[in-house]
């Protein structure tokens, strides 16, 4: 007890607040001064594109909270019981204990359904935050140093949330997941060599054995959320301890944050954020059904449904498995059954290309510097392209997955559309690319008309002689900053070919490719010089716009 | 004797012993043969067969040809049964609108009485599966768990978990089956048309085909069971993604623009 300070503060001021009281009693005990004087008062800018994060972390939350409620009734059991529930269709059918519980929770636990349906419809909205937040960070360039470590953290929450999904809609053991369990088995059994093992290790045996269903609810439960929960709170720490960025702008700088202090503005409006994200969540798992286990029955390895795809963040590997060819190999009594084992293997290279891209970014453009600033987009067509590309290849395999649906609701043959993402896996990516380099260089010759001619205002005046002319209304200065601010980076050089001898030099081939790199980053194909001060002042004083 | 012996030269013997003869074969025949069935329903058949084959000649046969044998243009229908017969005409899948990966159901081109009437004589042309009675597909029959089974076994892999349809190959489709008359389930799996395999009794008995219909009655009616609430088609996860994604992240994104369009202004010192 804090006596010896009690009894000298008491004397100089008279009885001291409870509050007080309090927070002298934790501070002196966690030491919650100096982190609150460090943090507390932290600035963070204003933009609704900073709150997908905030999505990502809430709906996390959401997740969290519902799951606890539903382990309370669920049953990690794949023995064998008959259902007598209150669902008819159902009545008299044998299915797994894991199965019967989940009926029970939607059917006879008080709001359960309701629990589960937020729990899934959570899963879809913080996996969706995760990839659009991603974006975000990609698409203004948020991933630079000193970020490049939270950008994996980030990804790699990703990637795990979507196994953590996975694991958890295989649970209720319905014949859609247990489609999808059985799916994951033959990609595993692909596995030249030890594929077999891997599957009868992961299974107990023969396929579905008794196993997978306690084994993915431990794995769902437990450990994933577990890694989960870790990087979610580096990956915070990381943002208070690097500041957030901003975008460009009158009295920003790469040394400042322009913004609201944390407490007692963020707190405020995070905490009202989390009960909006909560309440959206809430209000869509009211109206619409997600995942209705008692229409798809218990899982029988003897029964499949048309229209089984996984939940739409795997949807990307079910179409790589639908749109490639059924190739194998077989050789010496043993069979490569390359038609899983290729999309098996590309799946993580689909996802690697954008976690890697910082890296390459800063290797071939050798820039080390700090950035706190955000780009523009337009302003870095190849980054740009590069993410739509990525985006054009992601949809495009979504389309694979769903190839089925596509089919019957466009009056299309599967065939067609299976054809079409072949071709379109490799071309659409390259389209993309170059279609979205040559937008943002369009938009950047559009700024610079902007900064230099200022603003078309539709208004036409007609001079004394005759002409017609639009008027042209000058950019405030704010804007002017905001479309000049970015710095026009030089692509690497490596000098002339040969020396002042006229021998040619010796080039690491490395340094070469890395040249050209930088030169399709920053040469002059790939931005418009922004107006420089002489020629602002050159237009601005001379006698008006023609 | 002597008499008989005096005349065997006459003109008519002959003619007499013809007629004797004519009158024990005629007299072993009606002895000796099959009973006729019942003289009236026959004749009120044969009514129908003929308004049907009136209607078929109209209808059906620039394609099945005059006698239902078939052509280029369509099957061969001897031997398919009024069953099939009550299903095509009347989803309107038959007549046919036009060529296609596979012939569209459309609204019906004739009215009960005329279908059965084409029914019946294509049922004249040979034996096949002939059109259910109403107890045999009545839903209140079956029953639906066990229903649910065999849909999921038998039926689900080309027509989705709760009948909603599904794609096959080069255009072809398995249609949804919401608001399919349980008369024409019945009717369909009997004779499997177009992509369809059948299931005849004989695999497939009528109380579980009765099963099958008390399922489909059960989670695929408008008064059907929808706890979770919209069903968003009951497509499965393709739907729900695009849900998700439009209308959740959607309103989510709206809400966060809210909330930082509304920030707190400045104190001014």
């Amino acid at each position: 007890m804090s006596t010896s300070t009690e009894t000298s503060t008491t004397t100089r001021r008279g009885p001291k607040h409870p509050g007080q009281r309090v927070a002298e009693w934790a501070d002196s005990r966690v030491g919650l001064y100096k982190l609150g004087k460090s943090n507390l008062r932290k600035i963070f800018p204003d933009h609704w594109s900073f709150m997908l994060g905030e999505v990502c972390l809430y709906s996390f939350t959401i997740l969290i909270l519902t799951g606890v409620y539903l382990t309370l009734f669920f049953h990690p059991s794949m023995n064998e019981v008959v259902y007598n529930g209150p669902y008819a269709p159902l009545q008299g059918v044998r299915m797994s204990d894991a199965y019967a519980s989940t009926m029970h929770i939607s059917f006879e636990v008080r709001g359960g359904l309701l629990i589960r349906q937020i729990h899934h419809w959570s899963a879809l909205i913080f996996i969706a935050g995760m990839i659009v937040h991603m974006m975000r960070v990609f698409f203004t360039g948020a991933f630079r140093k000193p970020r490049e470590l939270n950008w994996l953290f980030g990804w790699t929450l990703l990637f795990i949330g979507m196994f953590e999904g996975f694991t958890g809609y295989s649970l209720p053991d319905d014949l859609l997941s247990g489609t999808g369990v059985r799916f994951t088995e033959g990609a595993v059994l692909s596995t030249p060599i030890v594929g077999t093992y891997l599957s009868m290790f992961l299974f107990g045996g023969e396929f579905p054995g008794h196993n997978f269903v306690p084994i993915f609810y431990s794995v769902h439960i437990l450990l994933l959320p577990g890694i989960m929960a870790g990087l979610l709170v580096a990956h915070l720490i990381l943002v208070f301890y690097h500041k957030h960025t901003q975008f460009p702008g009158a009295g920003k700088t790469e040394k400042n944050v322009v913004g609201m202090p944390f407490f007692p503005i963020y707190t405020a409006k995070a905490g009202g954020f989390f009960f909006l994200v909560f309440g959206v969540i809430a209000a869509i798992a009211a109206i619409a059904t997600i995942n209705p286990i008692w229409t798809m029955g218990p899982y029988r390895p003897d029964q499949v449904s048309t229209g089984a795809q996984p939940d739409w963040y795997m949807g990307f590997s079910e179409g790589l498995i639908r749109v490639m060819p059924g190739w194998e190999i077989n050789a010496w009594g043993h069979t490569l059954v390359l038609g899983v084992f290729i999309p098996l293997m590309v799946f993580p290279v689909v996802l690697a290309a954008i976690a890697v891209y910082p890296f390459i970014e800063s290797w071939v453009t050798g820039d080390k510097s700090e950035h706190h600033l955000l780009d523009r987009p337009r302003n870095r067509p190849v980054r740009t392209g590069f993410g739509v590309a990525w985006l054009t290849l992601y949809f495009t395999l979504l389309i694979g997955g769903g190839n089925d649906l596509w089919a019957t609701h466009f009056h299309l043959s599967i065939e067609t559309i299976t054809w079409s993402v072949r071709v379109g896996f490799f071309v659409l990516p390259a389209l993309a690319y170059f279609a979205t380099k040559r937008i943002c260089l369009g938009l950047q010759r559009r700024d610079r008309e902007k900064v230099l001619h200022g603003r078309e205002t539709g208004i036409i005046k007609r001079l004394p002689h005759g002409e017609f002319i639009e008027v042209h209304e000058p950019l405030d200065q704010e804007q002017l900053h905001v479309l000049t601010a970015h710095p026009q980076p030089q692509p690497l050089e490596i000098g002339p070919e040969v020396d002042e001898n006229g021998v040619e030099r010796k080039v690491n081939p490395v340094t070469k490719v890395r040249a050209r790199l930088s030169r399709n980053f920053y040469g002059e194909h790939s931005q418009i010089p922004k107006p420089t001060v002489e020629e602002y002042d050159e237009i601005t004083s001379g006698h008006g716009h023609h | 004797m002597k008499k008989l012996s005096a005349r065997r030269r006459h003109p008519l013997a002959a003619l007499v012993v013809l007629l004797f003869a004519l009158a024990a074969t005629g007299g072993l025949y009606a002895a000796l043969a099959p009973a006729p069935k019942a003289q009236a329903d026959d004749s009120s058949q044969s009514i129908q067969i003929s308004e049907g084959k009136k209607l078929f000649s109209v209808g059906c046969a620039s394609c099945h040809g005059a006698r239902g044998q078939g052509s280029s243009d369509g099957p061969s229908l001897v031997g398919v049964g009024s069953a099939a017969v009550d299903f095509q005409v009347g989803t309107g899948r038959m007549p046919a609108q036009q060529p296609g990966p596979q012939i569209q159901k459309k609204p019906g081109q004739y009215t009960q009485g005329q279908i059965d009437q084409l029914a019946a004589f294509i049922a004249s042309l040979g034996p096949g599966p002939v059109t259910p009675t109403s107890d045999q597909y009545d839903p209140a029959g079956g029953d639906s768990a066990k229903g649910g089974e065999l849909f999921r076994t038998n039926c689900s892999q080309c027509h989705n978990f709760v009948g909603k349809g599904g794609a096959l190959t080069d255009g072809k489709y398995a249609p949804t089956l919401k608001g399919v008359d349980p008369k024409h389930i019945y009717e369909a799996m009997q004779t499997g048309p177009q992509n369809m395999p059948s299931f005849p009794d004989t695999t497939m008995p009528s109380q579980a085909k009765a099963d099958i219909i008390a399922y489909l009655q059960a989670v695929d009616t408008a008064d059907s069971k929808n706890p979770g609430g919209f069903t968003l088609g009951s497509l499965g996860p393709v739907p729900e993604g695009l849900f998700a994604y439009i209308f959740g992240l959607g309103a989510l994104i709206a809400v966060a623009t809210w909330v930082a369009a509304r920030t707190t202004k400045a104190k001014k010192s």
